[in-house]
């Protein structure tokens, strides 16, 4: 059976302008239990790529330029 | 389709955990400090920092079991009377007199607990009988605190690696598992003497209400795996009819902390703002009374502490969303709920299988050994009833010191090469195909009908139709289709699910009877019958790989409980309406 793609909004983001990704790090995409933050190739900078977001907040806290943003997902909020 | 070419390395270590997240790392600890020169290799799907229940933190301890305030005796008593007698006790009295040295031990490594003026531990009351909860307000550091520990001991640490299957020996014993990295595809045989599972609850049965997959009380990546593998590798499965039901947060579906905010005078509401239970400790009758109040015109219930001091508020609101759930302050700020003025809303979870809470897991006795030899279970996944955080930790610390002296005397066991072939062509199986149905959708459909016809109260006629319906999604796997290496993991977890799903239906349709209040309520046997009932039910895998059952009894008793003691959580209903204090 084919695949459709449907689009979503995501709850986590990441300031582009604060992210320092293309210098190493990883600190958000590391600490997600879930894994769903990874770099945008076209960027450099990290990204939430799968809507699969406990809203647990490791990347937001533990980022270590306050780059990241965790919202609680539209469903539930 | 995509191109894993099936990269497969072998590993050999003494003792593998399986799980990062909090009695995994305490078995690797308690492993290595009995003897520093076993190869102890700790797997985990995500990364061990920040993994599993407690990967913020922890506001609490809800079993503390410390001199002064307890004895194990009482705590022993205090669990089978809460568990409607349905305990192997020599294991919940083996977590009690581990529990007040594990509390040294933590407070040794960093982790803080709330203390007096005196440096005494500020144990509170939340149990319907005896005093067992310890605030930790500064708990946020757990996590850093055992990963120090880890490091100091030269554990070594496997992060994104999801085990899938066990491995087998000849002779029975178990040799080790199979694991697949969830970022590249590539498998890894790990060879043990011992394995521990350390893989959680299987919180990712039922659809939360918001239709939001991961929007699960527990963390979704807790997903039933350790119950699937153990399953699948012939160890025996205790009482999973005793689901986990929580009352949540309604749509956060984080816990609304009864717990911590009791002692400070919160308490469950109805509608009326009225108590309409003594007592907020999580039972399956006090599920049943929450269930009551929810269906009865009284709903929804609240967690009410509007009425207190505005010290005492702002007290409450610092340790609850610095700890455990923090975001949700986010979630009340959106909302406009203010603790100061309006009740917290809840409601009740959707199911699932939990010892941590309940009692439904894969069977552990004192020793924290399962069925099959050289296989350990700890924490959420063991069968270890109401055991918590502690719990886990207590337990995971018994199972490392008992791997450590089985794996001694023995060598290495081997395993069969075939069922390595077979394992690593049942999980490519959806990277080999050109389209299909995705992950995302066979979880969602088998979580719908998790909720459609296994929610208590448990109706016969439902759950065989429930049977058929998970049965269809089984054969629907043959157009499980994935994209990339996530995707993959996705799709093991599903599985995992569904195999819990099936496991949850065939436990509930076993035990006759009904018992632990909403637990196990079923309609079409609505008493406790103690005579053919008082006994755990096993549920396991035969040699015919068929779903089986059977009885065991329960252990004669070390602490005795008087005939009166037993029905106390059997009156949690207050007599007449209390107003609001």
């Amino acid at each position: 059976m084919p695949i459709a793609h449907n689009a979503t909004a995501v709850p986590v983001t990441v300031d582009d302008a604060k992210c320092i990704a293309e210098k190493g790090c990883r600190v958000c995409i590391d600490v997600c239990p879930l894994d769903v933050l990874a770099i945008k190739e076209s960027t450099g900078k990290a990204f939430m790529k799968y809507n699969e977001c406990w809203y647990c907040m490791p990347c937001e806290v533990d980022c270590p330029t306050g780059a990241v943003k965790v919202e609680i997902p539209y469903l539930l909020r | 389709m995509f191109d894993l070419d099936a990269k497969t390395e072998v590993v050999e270590a003494d003792i593998l955990v399986i799980g990062g997240g909090t009695g995994g790392p305490m078995a690797a600890i308690k492993a290595k400090e009995k003897n520093p020169k076993l190869k102890v290799l700790l797997l985990e799907k995500a990364n061990v920092k920040r993994s599993g229940a407690i990967s913020m933190g922890m506001d609490g301890l809800n079993n503390a079991v410390i001199p002064g305030y307890a004895t194990p005796e009482q705590y022993v008593k205090e669990i089978t009377v809460a568990n409607d007698g349905i305990v192997h006790q020599k294991a919940v009295m083996a977590y009690a007199t581990g529990s007040y040295p594990m509390i040294q031990y933590l407070d040794r490594l960093g982790v803080k607990f709330e203390k007096d003026g005196s440096g005494e531990y500020n144990v509170r009351k939340v149990h319907h009988m005896g005093t067992y909860v310890l605030p930790m307000p500064e708990g946020h550091n757990v996590k850093k605190a055992l990963y120090r520990k880890l490091r100091q001991l030269q554990v070594m640490i496997s992060n994104r690696y999801m085990a899938t299957r066990l491995l087998k020996a000849v002779d029975g014993r178990i040799s080790g598992a199979i694991a697949v990295n969830t970022r590249t595809g590539e498998f890894l045989v790990i060879r043990a003497k011992a394995v521990v599972l350390a893989c959680g609850a299987a919180g990712r049965l039922g659809l939360p209400a918001s239709g939001y997959l991961f929007g699960t009380y527990e963390n979704p990546a807790n997903c039933g795996d350790g119950y699937a593998m153990a399953y699948h590798a012939g160890a025996d499965l205790a009482n999973l009819e005793c689901y986990q039901i929580n009352p949540l947060i309604k749509d956060y579906n984080g816990p609304a902390c009864a717990y911590v905010t009791g002692p400070f005078g919160g308490y469950t509401a109805n509608n009326k703002g009225n108590r309409f239970i003594e007592c907020d400790y999580w039972s399956g009758q006090m599920m049943l009374e929450f269930f009551r109040e929810l269906q009865g015109g009284n709903g929804p219930v609240f967690l009410k502490i509007d009425h207190l001091a505005e010290e005492t508020i702002s007290t409450i609101e610092t340790i609850l969303h610095t700890n455990e759930r923090p975001s949700r302050g986010r979630f009340h700020e959106q909302r406009g709920t203010n603790y100061r003025s309006s009740m917290i809303e809840m409601h009740i979870s959707e199911i699932g299988f939990c010892s941590g809470h309940s009692a439904s897991g894969v069977w552990v006795d004192e020793n924290a050994r399962t069925s099959v030899p050289g296989l350990y279970a700890v924490g959420d996944m063991a069968s270890v009833p109401h055991n918590y955080m502690l719990g886990a930790f207590v337990n995971g610390g018994i199972a490392g010191g008992d791997a450590a002296e089985y794996c001694a005397a023995l060598d290495l066991p081997g395993y069969e090469h075939g069922d390595v072939d077979a394992e690593i062509k049942r999980v490519l199986a959806p990277t080999r195909r050109e389209d299909g149905f995705t992950a995302y959708e066979m979880e969602y459909k088998t979580r719908r009908f998790v909720n459609d016809y296994l929610q208590p109260p448990k109706v016969t006629a439902k759950y065989l139709i429930g049977q058929r319906r998970f049965a269809e999604i089984r054969e629907d796997l043959g157009n499980l289709f994935v994209q990339d290496p996530h995707d993959l993991m996705r799709a093991l977890e599903m599985q995992s699910i569904l195999d819990c799903a099936d496991m949850a239906a065939a436990a509930s349709l076993y035990r006759t009877e009904s018992r632990w209040g909403l637990y196990h309520m079923r309609t079409d046997h609505p008493y406790t019958d103690d005579e053919n009932w008082f006994c755990h039910t096993m549920l396991f895998k035969n040699e015919k790989g068929q779903m089986s059952h059977r009885k065991r009894s329960v252990d004669d008793y070390i602490v005795p409980i008087d005939a009166a003691e037993m029905g106390a959580y059997h009156h949690l209903r207050t007599a007449s309406p209390q107003a609001a204090e």
